[in-house]
């Protein structure tokens, strides 16, 4: 055999390799939009979308899912504006702060923290959080938006500072020496050169951070409490859409305006998790491009 | 207490000073005066400790974990590496240039008032002010007045190291170390950095090192001759480069070692 026909041969294995799971992964969104169709035909998209009452099994039943959008982005957000200052705080502690031997301790340990399985999380939050929320705070239920948003945060918190850490570490040393040498103090220096310096890579964790809590299913489907309902406050239960997804996949009978309406709500958190991949693309983009001088 | 020395003419005094990194002896029994308001040329092959006296005489060696340095380095009569002494202080009245060019990814404004900020300048008229000089001292301000607002990562290699020339100029410095400031520029630029040190000499004291012989005998009036991690010879740069008083400078100079 020759050299070239060699080279051809692997170049064509790895093609089939890298098209396969493309192809996979666009049958999947193909199948998801072919199943989602159909509910459409019984509630137009927008009654879908913005409609206020999740009754999907009463006679007649009704398929807003707008409380399940609202219940999503509550929780998404609430744990964002936990996770966000911790994880790039500790991502900034661990590159530039901490001593070489608690740096080798501290980021494998965030890194494990990504590891831990989701329904550990979710039981955590019923079994110890719960309770002592619904005590401390006099609540009918600890199973609310508190709750799921704590657990979540928990859950982004580590792909948040791997990831923002990753890009203050990426910070050339010359910008810190430059800083320096002009009678920079350290804190200064990470103020002002350091963190903007890696500011595309941060926003990229950050909304990295997000799309991992809005997709997250195990954790809000325990302790968001299931409730379809807009919340009046923190303390009340939310149904996310995946927990929606989750809890009522089984019961559904296979064809039914039931079913087709979750593989809508899928369709919709696609959409979400899709625009927050691109925002993060784009942002990371941005920056690269222009030198970040515009910071 | 932080003890005082007069030593005349000079603004630096570096006394018996040797430096390691970790176990390694990197410049052994350094007894050096830098003159004021002259430029002085430190030279030497690769790795023979030029380049980390420079980094010692403005304590940047201060940010490399294991470094550690014995003896005295008087700056205008006081020791900089007393305990009372803060590096930060240092760093403001002793500039930096670097090898590399290396602004910040920020705009070509935004360099030069970053330290100057830092000290609580605030006034927009002054730091427009002191852009515009230190621009000027640089001879970079008429290639840059239309776009100050822009990344200074657009400009040349050349017109990025005279701007870090005017950023380390914006801090007022008394002195200015040139760590081979030109190793990575083309001729051109090599020569307006040249002609740029030869004016800013009535201002500031310049230390350079450079790994280019005729650019050490054009713009120095002294050189250091460094060997591993000595100094071999150190005389007014015409006596170095005519008749040196050692042989290994002079077999270093004219090219048969290193």
């Amino acid at each position: 055999m020759t050299r070239t026909t060699k080279e051809k041969i692997i170049k064509a294995v790895f093609f089939v390799i890298a098209a396969t799971s493309v192809i996979i992964l666009g049958m999947i969104v193909i199948s998801l939009f072919r199943e989602a169709v159909p509910i459409f035909r019984v509630a137009s998209i927008k009654d879908f979308i913005f409609g206020n009452e999740w009754y999907p099994t009463y006679d007649p039943p009704s398929f807003g899912i707008w409380p399940l959008i609202v219940g999503s982005l509550i929780v998404t957000l609430c744990s964002t504006v936990i996770a966000v200052p911790i994880g790039v705080l500790s991502a900034i502690y661990i590159s530039e702060l901490a001593n070489p031997f608690l740096k080798e301790i501290l980021k494998p340990i965030i890194e494990l923290l990504a590891g831990l399985p989701s329904v550990v999380l979710g039981f955590f939050g019923m079994v110890v959080l719960a309770p002592w929320l619904q005590e401390t705070f006099d609540l009918p239920t600890g199973l609310n938006i508190v709750n799921a948003s704590l657990m979540l945060s928990l859950m982004a918190i580590p792909t948040i500072s791997s990831i923002s850490e990753d890009a203050l570490y990426a910070v050339p040393q010359e910008f810190k020496e430059a800083s320096y040498a002009l009678g920079a103090t350290k804190y200064e220096t990470i103020v002002r050169v350091i963190v903007p310096a890696a500011l595309s890579g941060i926003s990229t964790a950050v909304i990295l951070g997000m799309a991992r809590a809005i997709g997250e299913t195990m954790v809000v489907l325990m302790v968001a409490g299931g409730a379809a309902a807009i919340p009046d406050s923190l303390f009340d239960s939310v149904r996310p859409m995946p927990a929606s997804i989750a809890a009522e996949m089984g019961e559904t009978p296979f064809g039914s305006n039931h079913y087709h309406a979750l593989f809508g709500i899928a369709v919709v958190l696609f959409f979400l998790t899709l625009a927050f991949n691109l925002v993060a693309d784009y942002i990371a983009n941005k920056y690269k491009q222009t030198g970040s001088a515009t910071l | 207490m932080v003890d005082k020395l007069n030593h005349d003419g000079s603004i630096i005094a570096v006394e018996h000073v040797n430096f390691f990194y970790g176990t390694f002896k990197a410049l052994t029994d350094i007894h050096m005066l830098f003159k004021k308001n002259a430029v002085t040329a430190l030279i030497g092959p690769s790795g023979c400790g030029k380049s980390t006296l420079l980094r010692l005489l403005n304590r940047m060696n201060d940010l490399i974990d294991g470094t550690r340095v014995e003896g005295r380095v008087y700056f205008e009569g006081l020791n900089m590496y007393d305990p009372n002494i803060d590096p930060v202080e240092i760093r403001k009245k002793i500039g930096m240039v670097f090898q590399k060019p290396n602004p910040f990814p920020k705009s070509i404004y935004n360099n030069i008032v970053y330290g100057p900020k830092l000290t609580g300048m605030n006034n927009k008229n002054d730091l427009n002010a002191l852009v515009e000089k230190t621009l000027k001292q640089s001879v970079l301000w008429d290639e840059v007045k239309d776009i100050l607002d822009q990344s200074a990562l657009r400009l040349s290699g050349g017109q990025q190291q005279r701007l870090c020339i005017a950023r380390a100029l914006a801090m007022n410095p008394d002195v200015l170390l040139m760590d081979e400031p030109t190793s990575a520029l083309d001729p051109i630029s090599t020569a307006k950095i040249e002609e740029l040190i030869d004016e800013l000499k009535t201002d500031y004291t310049i230390i350079i090192v450079t790994h280019n012989m005729q650019q050490a005998a054009r713009v120095s009036d002294e050189t250091g001759f460094f060997y591993l991690g000595k100094l071999i010879e150190y005389n007014e740069t015409k006596k170095i480069f005519t008749k040196p008083d050692l042989k290994q400078t002079e077999d270093y100079i004219t090219g048969r070692f290193g």
